[in-house]
């Protein structure tokens, strides 16, 4: 073809969710980490967030290293949506004549639910945010300063750690399937047993994040982790 | 063996299809898929009906000619071609559908015949080497380690049937590219093309309105010729290295 263009390809946008796809799960992991910091109780859970906003200071300003972080999480969200939804219209437009039968053949379920699976888990972060960052919203109507307490007190509601538990699922079948996915896009799996490999490294991964979330409300549903 | 085929009807590219029922009766088990069509086609001959129009050439699982969605599976239930596959595989009683490939870069021509040109485009963007012709070269000038040799080999079977596509819930023809990048990236003589070659191939399937791969496997699962799944990491590898070259 006349004039094309590497970085203009299904694949270069498929590069591009691999990319930041792999940024998120860097992130997500050390997000679990701080998470499971509940299970040292009050002071130390909230002398890591505190820590978090002195990251790097007095180098950079008080949550310089965090705005850091979030900004380039913000740019990571927008490549993997914008791609995503690009991918998602061209492959609406491959096929406008559905089947009348078809059969998912040697198909894992959640290679099937990537698209709403990672509109579900975006619909989650919005409510997650407003929960705990942005809007600091005390389903118990309690205090909002203090990270710790809000925390127990949002998953002493019992449905509202049913939506963080669904939200889990979500993501633990995305990682599932995306993260040997991206390994394959990156180019990763060019052997049988590389593709094992991938596949048994994106179930581990998928399993020990969706567990190891889920890990804090449910201690705080079963009074492990009180105030 | 009595049927009750549910097949694809459509007179022509412009005009409007719809599914169509039809009774069969005595099929033999040993019957190709295929030849269980002859008979009907026969039936419908004498009857003054249209035939069922399908393609078809060798009907011994070399050409790739032949490709049906049969009951949901590109090939039907074997991993095999249409041709190959036999009405042993199917009990009595049973009630088959029958659908062309469905993808927007496959339109259907006629029935179950739909237009693969779109694969000839993608070949003639790169899955070629340039060689002078003329007397053979010695064959034994070019080394070729023997598991490369093999690669190549076993992802040369690909009969570019459409298989993959047809099974793809994207509609994306990564496997059958991803076969033919394999296949001559893997040799020495593919070498000098091989930037251009997946660049070339992957624009061109993306202009014809194929799918984006996601690597489901859908794909693979449907390959008659068992093209595994690595050819795709291989051309998205291939591709990363065209972009760090430059194209």
């Amino acid at each position: 073809m006349k004039g094309a263009r590497a970085t203009r390809t299904t694949v270069a946008l498929k590069l591009a969710m691999a990319g930041s796809g792999f940024l998120f799960v860097g992130f997500v992991l050390a997000h679990m980490y701080g998470n499971l910091k509940a299970f040292a109780g009050h002071d130390a859970f909230n002398e890591y967030a505190e820590h978090l906003r002195e990251l790097g200071e007095p180098l950079l300003p008080h949550e310089g290293a965090l705005w850091i972080l979030r900004l380039g999480l913000l740019l990571s969200l927008v490549v993997h949506v914008v791609t995503g939804v690009i991918l998602w219209r061209r492959a609406a437009r491959a096929r406008t004549t559905k089947y009348t039968v078809k059969k998912t053949s040697g198909v894992t379920r959640a290679s099937l639910m990537m698209r709403w699976g990672g509109v579900t888990i975006l619909v989650f972060l919005v409510w997650h945010l407003l929960n705990f960052t942005i809007g600091k919203v005390n389903p118990q109507g309690g205090a909002t300063n203090d990270p710790y307490n809000l925390l127990v007190d949002t998953f002493d509601v019992w449905w509202m750690t049913v939506i963080y538990l669904v939200a889990m699922l979500a993501l633990g079948a995305h990682l599932h399937h995306g993260i040997w996915s991206a390994a394959q896009t990156l180019g990763w799996t060019g052997t049988a047993a590389k593709r094992r490999r991938a596949k048994q490294v994106g179930l581990a991964t998928a399993l020990v994040i969706s567990v190891g979330y889920s890990l804090v409300p449910l201690a705080v549903l079963a009074g492990i982790i009180t105030k | 063996m009595n049927l009750t085929l549910k097949i694809w009807r459509q007179p022509d590219a412009s005009s409007a299809g719809a599914m169509h029922t039809y009774q069969l009766s005595d099929v033999s088990p040993d019957m190709s898929f295929l030849e269980m069509l002859d008979v009907l086609n026969e039936q419908l001959n004498e009857k003054g009906e249209d035939p069922v129009a399908f393609d078809h050439d060798c009907r011994e699982g070399i050409c790739g000619s032949c490709g049906l969605m049969i009951n949901g599976d590109a090939h039907g239930p074997e991993v095999t071609t249409t041709c190959q596959l036999h009405m042993r595989s199917f009990s009595d009683g049973e009630t088959i559908t029958i659908e062309p490939w469905r993808s927007d870069a496959f339109p259907v021509i006629k029935d179950l015949v739909v237009d693969r040109s779109a694969f000839d485009r993608i070949v003639q963007q790169g899955g070629y080497i340039s060689v002078n012709t003329g007397s053979a070269p010695e064959a034994h000038s070019v080394p070729v380690p023997r598991e490369d040799a093999l690669r190549a080999f076993n992802v040369a079977t690909c009969i570019g049937c459409g298989a993959c596509v047809a099974a793809c819930p994207n509609g994306s023809a990564s496997l059958f590219m991803g076969a033919k990048i394999t296949h001559l990236g893997e040799l020495p003589q593919g070498q000098p093309e091989r930037d251009s070659r997946v660049v070339n191939m992957v624009a061109q399937h993306d202009h014809e309105g194929f799918g984006g791969c996601t690597n489901i496997g859908a794909c693979t699962a449907a390959c008659p010729k068992e093209i595994p799944l690595d050819v795709i990491s291989q051309l998205n590898k291939d591709l990363r290295t065209a972009i760090r070259h430059g194209h």
